[in-house]
């Protein structure tokens, strides 16, 4: 579980990094040059096996634990109290499946299409070839108020997944130390909230610009 | 003053048990036990069956008293068991839900009473360390730290109550496992047998059925003997260290 979480959350300052093109003024030519690279550089192609392969790892991994937890547990106490400094750490599968099914929505929206060639293609001087213009349905899907509430709220449920999660790893591995806790705690909150705050600003922004 | 019980009766194992409730008149200086001491002396009284629950030493170092208090395991106040808890920390009037610990290794065998010999076969599976017995050493023979020894003492004072098991969510029993193998492991006499001790004390774990540790740290909050999460930790580096290096 934290072997894999903590190269999902890897993964996430890549994405981000690269999705910030998104961000420069040039028609998605950056963003699409960028595309083209992650799709065709097979050191890339690798990672991103590996990754399809985490996430459902960590999904199975996730699901059985609050599987076999609930079963352990057996029956729930008439008056429930929550004492413990880590309050998203009793949500974790909830947050994590609602993150599934974002996951699933986000893949069929722009990895699908790629993946189908239903997205347009441009040429870019300089380039025999033909870009698949992802710029275009990343766009049109963010111009459209219902999906960037959809895809705000989907990072906040990241970000308090990762507000457990960060520190949970560390801890999971042994790595627990009075000199680095309050390090890893703080590093943890700084993470949980810059990453998916800088996601979230992608579609605002872009809905803002297109308006 | 009067208090507003609303206490799990269950006759044995196999019934289904519900809540049942009572009225009490106690006296502010009674420990909790005493109190309910004097709920079922009324019981015996109108010849109905007492309320069964756990105690021993009443000093808060034998780890019999065992019951989960308006939600939480001992009761309100932290760092205490149940025995010390004293009625003066509760108001006149003031309502009272008393529930067994749960988890599925830990069944209730009678109201407040549950079976937790899953702690013992924990221990037996190598909570101990293998020595001849004969003469007694020399006390100081064995060098020992004062940060290691002060450290191995921390997690020796875990009474072995369960209140982890029943303050996690999860009904793991990962702090007290942990705890065990702090105190035997941090110490020379202990080290030896390490990593095998913590292998064995977890597979036995995971077969009593308690749940995987999800660092939500109820059972740190909840122990009243203040175990600290360092000792999983602790518990977690020698599991991965016994995984990748023993045979």
């Amino acid at each position: 579980m934290s072997l894999s979480g903590i190269f999902l959350m890897l993964f996430l300052i890549v994405h981000l990094l690269g999705n910030l093109q998104l961000l420069r003024d040039d028609q998605g030519m950056q963003f699409n040059l960028y595309t083209y690279f992650m799709t065709h550089n097979p050191l890339i192609k690798l990672i991103s096996y590996s990754l399809y392969f985490t996430i459902i790892l960590h999904s199975i991994q996730g699901i059985y634990l609050a599987w076999v937890n609930r079963k352990a547990k057996g029956s729930k106490y008439a008056v429930s109290t929550n004492t413990s400094d880590s309050f998203f750490a009793r949500y974790m599968i909830h947050l994590g499946l609602l993150i599934l099914a974002f996951l699933l929505i986000h893949m069929y929206q722009f990895w699908l299409q790629m993946k189908l060639g239903a997205v347009p293609l441009v040429k870019y001087p300089g380039h025999e070839h033909d870009f698949q213009d992802l710029y275009t349905p990343v766009v049109e899907v963010y111009s459209n108020i219902g999906y960037v509430v959809f895809y705000t709220v989907s990072m906040i449920f990241i970000a308090m997944h990762l507000i457990h999660g960060f520190h949970s790893a560390f801890q999971s591995l042994g790595l627990n130390h009075k000199k680095y806790n309050g390090l890893i705690r703080s590093i943890g909150w700084l993470y949980a909230i810059l990453i998916p705050l800088g996601f979230a600003i992608l579609p605002i922004y872009i809905y803002l610009t297109q308006a | 003053m009067k208090l507003n019980l609303k206490i799990w009766r269950q006759k044995n194992k196999e019934s289904k048990g519900a809540f049942e409730k009572y009225e009490v008149l106690v006296n502010e200086h009674m420990s909790f036990l005493e109190m309910l001491d004097v709920l079922n002396e009324q019981l015996i009284d109108s010849k109905k069956d007492p309320v069964a629950f756990d105690h021993d030493c009443r000093e808060g170092i034998c780890g019999a008293c065992s019951m989960v208090i308006n939600g939480r395991p001992h009761g309100p106040n932290g760092g205490t068991t149940t025995c010390q808890l004293h009625m003066r920390y509760f108001k006149n009037g003031d309502d009272i839900v008393i529930e067994p610990f749960r988890a599925r290794a830990f069944p209730v065998i009678k109201d407040l009473v549950v079976d937790r010999s899953a702690f013992d076969r924990i221990i037996q599976a190598g909570g101990f360390i293998s020595v001849n017995t004969g003469q007694a050493q020399d006390g100081n023979a064995i060098p020992v730290s004062r940060e290691q020894s002060s450290k191995s003492f921390d997690a020796a004072a875990c009474i072995g109550c369960g209140a982890c098991v029943a303050a996690c969510p999860n009904g793991s029993a990962m702090l007290f496992t942990a705890a065990k193998i702090s105190h035997l492991g941090l110490l020379p006499q202990g080290k030896v047998e390490h990593l095998r001790r913590t292998q064995d004390m977890v597979k036995q774990m995971d077969a009593e059925g308690f749940g995987f540790c999800s660092n939500i740290g109820a059972c740190e909050a909840e122990c009243p003997k203040e175990i600290s999460l360092e000792n999983i930790a602790r518990m977690n580096r020698a599991l991965i260290q016994a995984s990748l290096t023993s045979e």
